[in-house]
């Protein structure tokens, strides 16, 4: 915030400019000003964000402060607003997969599949999803917990000034990413999980590779502990910092670490199993203080029992080697049923061959299939699951076409925001910082 | 900085969007069907269906497009869900609401293994409140709450959809609500349920039903002074000028550079 006595370059011609100019720019912060010019007080109102670094994106926090105590606390989104459901009821069913994937972009894999879930449960086919596909769905979805648990305490100690943290966290999750890169060609936004099943399978590497990434994430993954967990300047910022009791998470509706930080054991995958967790052995982590420091341990046990579902899951994809990975109706499978080569380019030869040459019913299905996409009978279906920031919910509308009616994603951030002046009114602005970060918003969901 | 010509795309104004064709106007509250007497005991009824809407063309109704599809007549027909299992929790709670709030129920659905309750939208405060505080119901959390724009469906053409999710009984439920576009009026749940705030400010700000009772109704992720709600269906994808500090910035289609 500088002021300067110079005209304001962004004024319009003709616009008034007031005798102070503040290059600080968005809604009311003028009319703040003004205000508190008046007020005379010892009142300081902080305008953080939107482009803050620690703010995860790009959120806005409008700041009341008196001295180092925070007043009031207001949140502001929709920087990132992209109108990613409006678009999506514009394209395919298939093609939704490529959009919702970049909403929280930290956790692609989840938004992904509780999409190809809710609209699974339309086509009235969850039961008929291949094993292998629902395999290779857990395991990258445990993958991706495992890395966005990563970047939020990463990004944490970064916020402390703490790089060390941050780095050590980026390198683990950069193994991930190899992995998912490998398997779906992308490190991030995969488009990888599709309705139906995934894209495409694990490559033949796939499982060494794998192998090889548990044995990376068990060898240095501890030192992300030994960096956080008894450091005194990490236990100083976090340990009753943003505390948010059992009573409070009910009222604002928290869920994921933020509610087990809390003493809560609620877990999805327990309280209502989806892609067979049920028959995976893992246990959810609770930690009694609710604060900051909490679902930091909360988070930090979590990726150990990912772990744990990582290696039953690299040793049934073991067992069903060769098995489908996508429902197999050709009025349906189709495109994402393709082989696509190791090289992981286009379509197969394969199949051009049999739609040019053999089958003229295999011609016509691609040739529906690609330009119109299949239908979804009508109705309405929402489908949440635990994502690594708490409730995921898809709720999908559909009126019997091939596009989407409505689609709204419940995403956890969006609603554990709410939650941000609770944890810091009261509190110092440096608390602020730390309890953001301890809530894991990530824009492109909160926004959407 | 150099001389620039002035761009004629600057010069365009920002303009409201409009349907490309306007929604007909909701009839009088007379064809809109009164939820019968029978049907408020909570138990599902092989309901009369309304007279099924068309539309024509591959996305929303007449709204043009390049698909080849634009003389295509679909009759939507929305699922009546099938009868609920004899003696099961759906069917308990429907009869526990009705005694808590007459009336609450004008229609279940279910389908899909999901329950959907419609209510009236005179009720939907009183059945929230009676939904989180009642033992046998205690749905403790509104998961979400959004809209879905039924242009079609006179006289009830915005739905606002609420998920509940029940820690005590592991249960989910629905509630739908819905209002005319002509008044777009539903009595706010963020006395009942404190993290409805953002969820009600989103439904406003996508699809402008207007949450009586709410402590401060606003858009939350469009600009303040946005006009329109693009979330419906006669708002256009796209084509929308913004307009920042006085200038205008064209659609990207529309941008002289791109042509």
């Amino acid at each position: 915030m500088t002021t300067s006595e110079n005209a304001d370059l962004f004024a319009a011609p003709g616009e008034a400019v007031a005798d102070r100019v503040y290059t600080a720019h968005g809604g009311d912060w003028e009319r703040i000003v003004h205000e508190q010019s008046e007020r005379a007080d010892e009142t300081l109102v902080i305008n953080m964000g939107p482009q803050h670094p620690a703010t995860h994106g790009v959120l806005r926090l409008i700041l009341e402060c008196e001295g180092e105590t925070v007043k009031s606390l207001r949140p502001g989104i929709g920087f990132l607003h992209t109108g990613i459901e409006k678009n999506m009821e514009y394209r395919t069913w298939s093609q939704g997969s490529a959009f919702v994937t970049r909403m929280d972009y930290i956790s692609p894999l989840f938004n992904e599949a509780v999409y190809c879930l809710a609209v699974e449960k339309l086509l009235g086919i969850t039961d008929q999803i291949p094993e292998r596909a629902t395999l290779i769905r857990v395991l990258m979805m445990e993958l991706n917990r495992i890395s966005n648990h990563l970047v939020a305490i990463g990004t944490t100690g970064n916020e402390l000034g703490a790089t060390t943290v941050m780095m050590s966290g980026f390198r683990e999750r950069e193994i991930i990413l190899d992995f998912f890169e490998a398997v779906t060609g992308l490190r991030m936004n995969h488009a990888y999980i599709r309705p139906g099943g995934v894209a495409v399978d694990l490559p033949e590497t796939g499982l060494s590779q794998l192998r090889e990434t548990i044995a990376w994430l068990e060898k240095y993954m501890p030192e992300m502990s030994l960096l956080v967990q008894e450091n005194p300047i990490f236990k100083g910022r976090t340990m009753g910092v943003g505390v948010q009791d059992l009573t409070a998470c009910m009222a604002m509706a928290v869920t994921g670490p933020m509610l087990r930080s809390a003493g809560y054991a609620f877990d999805l995958r327990k309280a209502q199993p989806y892609c067979g967790y049920e028959t995976f052995d893992f246990d959810i982590p609770t930690w009694d203080t609710g604060d900051c420091y909490g679902r930091y341990r909360v988070r930090l046990a979590e990726m150990w029992e990912s772990l744990k579902i990582v290696k039953q899951c690299a040793d049934r994809l073991e067992a069903t080697a060769g098995q489908p990975v996508m429902y197999t109706d050709p009025k349906f499978g189709t495109p994402a049923d393709l082989t696509v080569g190791p090289d992981g380019q286009g379509n197969s030869h394969e199949h051009v061959r049999r739609i040019m040459g053999e089958s003229m019913e295999a011609l016509i299905h691609h040739f529906k299939i690609v330009t119109e996409g299949y239908r979804v009978p009508p109705g309405q279906a929402y489908v949440a699951i635990e994502s690594p920031k708490g409730e995921l919910g898809c709720h999908v509308v559909s009126d019997g076409g091939t596009r989407p009616y409505r689609v709204h994603m419940r995403d956890s951030g969006f609603n554990h925001l709410q939650s941000a002046p609770l944890q810091c009114e009261g509190g110092m602005i440096s608390d602020v910082i730390m309890a953001v970060a301890s809530i894991d918003p990530v824009m492109g969901g909160v926004d959407r | 900085m150099s001389e620039q010509k002035p761009d004629p795309a600057a010069q365009i104004p920002p303009t409201v969007p409009q349907a490309p064709h306007p929604v007909p106007p909701a009839p009088s509250a007379a064809d809109v069907m009164p939820p019968s007497p029978e049907q408020a005991s909570g138990q599902p009824q092989p309901d009369a269906p309304p007279p099924a809407p068309t539309r024509r063309g591959m996305w929303a109704d007449g709204v043009p497009d390049v698909s080849g599809y634009g003389g295509l007549t679909t009759e939507i027909v929305r699922p009546a869900g099938e009868p609920l299992p004899g003696g099961s929790w759906m069917e308990t709670i429907g009869v526990r609401l009705d005694a808590l709030v007459p009336g609450a129920i004008s229609r279940v659905v279910w389908a899909l293994g999901e329950l959907t309750w419609h209510v009236p939208r005179e009720k939907v405060a009183e059945v929230m409140r009676a939904l989180r505080d009642d033992a046998h119901l205690r749905f403790e959390m509104c998961a979400s709450i959004s809209g879905v724009h039924y242009p079609l469906d006179a006289g009830n053409e915005l739905h606002v959809v609420y998920h509940l999710y029940s820690y005590t009984h592991n249960r989910r439920l629905r509630v739908e609500v819905s209002c005319p576009d002509a008044d777009p009026h539903v009595p706010s749940v963020v006395a009942t349920y404190p993290h409805a705030d953002w969820h009600e400010r989103e439904t406003w700000d996508m699809f402008g039903v207007i949450f009586d009772g709410h402590p401060a109704l606003t858009r939350i992720l469009m600009p303040d002074d946005w006009v329109g709600h693009p979330q419906r269906k006669d708002y256009p994808l796209g084509g929308i000028p913004v307009e920042y500090k006085g200038a205008v910035v064209p659609p990207p289609d529309q941008r002289r550079s791109y042509r």
